[in-house]
């Protein structure tokens, strides 16, 4: 097994997510989704993405709890639906099949860390040779982000400072 | 040394494992937020440790000193929302 030191981590995931779905209470839902964020970032740092990582943890476990609480104080804390409805037949049918289709096509990817994979032959290893001298970064990932790709870069910046206005715009506080 | 490491890594996953009963099962919301807490904590410890198995630590200190302030920035969200709303 490739993956077997992650499985307790995993499983992690499994009860914390499907805790968030099943919890009645919205508080108590947002702070497992906190503890969601926390696992899922320690799964990312021990695959080695300590930036993704990193992210996980900023946005995940702290700016989204924050924005939730904020939700919570212009709503209900407590969820109304009396008993949520019974999952109809297409979804027990369609999504195991989904899954089934997934774990089958997961046997064609390319192994971890596979030096051979197409994602690693491609153009990875001219950023890793070149980016030093085309950039002066000394961070790879900084100089694809921020140099390579900053057009890119730039215009999701743009996508988030709307969705923040958006944010900030939905949750202000009405001063009377 | 990479033993050892890696059992204080079983070890700490089974903590949170513990922890996670109490957020998932707490009758009251300080339960909860007490749980939190100490799975944040844990999983703190657990990327320092996981930095030094990798022998990285140098990276892995960045992401668990910004846990440690998202963690701060939390608990105060949580506790001005129970201060304004009342514990349920």
């Amino acid at each position: 097994m490739t993956f077997a030191n992650e499985i307790p981590l995993l499983l992690l995931l499994l009860v914390t997510a499907a805790g968030a779905i099943l919890v009645k209470d919205l508080m108590s839902a947002v702070l497992l989704l906190g503890s969601y964020s926390f696992t899922l970032s320690l799964v990312w740092a021990w695959l080695g993405a300590v930036d993704v990582a990193f992210v996980e943890a900023v946005v995940g476990a702290g700016l989204a709890t924050v924005l939730f609480l904020l939700t919570l104080f212009g709503t209900a804390p407590k969820d109304t639906r009396l008993r949520r409805p019974p999952p109809s037949l297409t979804t027990l049918i369609v999504f195991p099949l989904l899954g089934v289709l997934l774990l089958y096509a997961a046997n064609d990817l390319p192994g971890f860390g596979d030096p051979n994979s197409p994602a690693s032959v491609h153009i990875s290893p001219s950023y890793l040779e070149q980016s030093y001298q085309d950039t002066h970064t000394p961070n790879v990932v900084t100089s694809v982000l921020m140099d390579y790709r900053s057009l890119d870069t730039m215009v999701e910046t743009v996508v988030i400072f709307t969705s923040g206005i958006a944010c900030a715009l939905l949750l202000r506080r009405q001063s009377k | 040394m990479k033993t050892f490491l890696f059992c204080v890594l079983v070890l700490l996953v089974i903590l949170i494992g513990v922890y996670l009963y109490r957020v998932l099962q707490g009758p009251t919301i300080f339960d909860r937020v007490l749980g939190l807490n100490g799975i944040s904590t844990k999983a703190i410890i657990l990327l320092i440790v996981m930095g030094l198995y990798f022998e990285r630590v140098d990276m892995f200190i960045d992401i668990s000193t910004g846990y440690a302030l998202l963690n701060l920035v939390g608990a105060l969200a949580v506790n001005k929302y129970l201060e304004e709303k009342g514990a349920p």
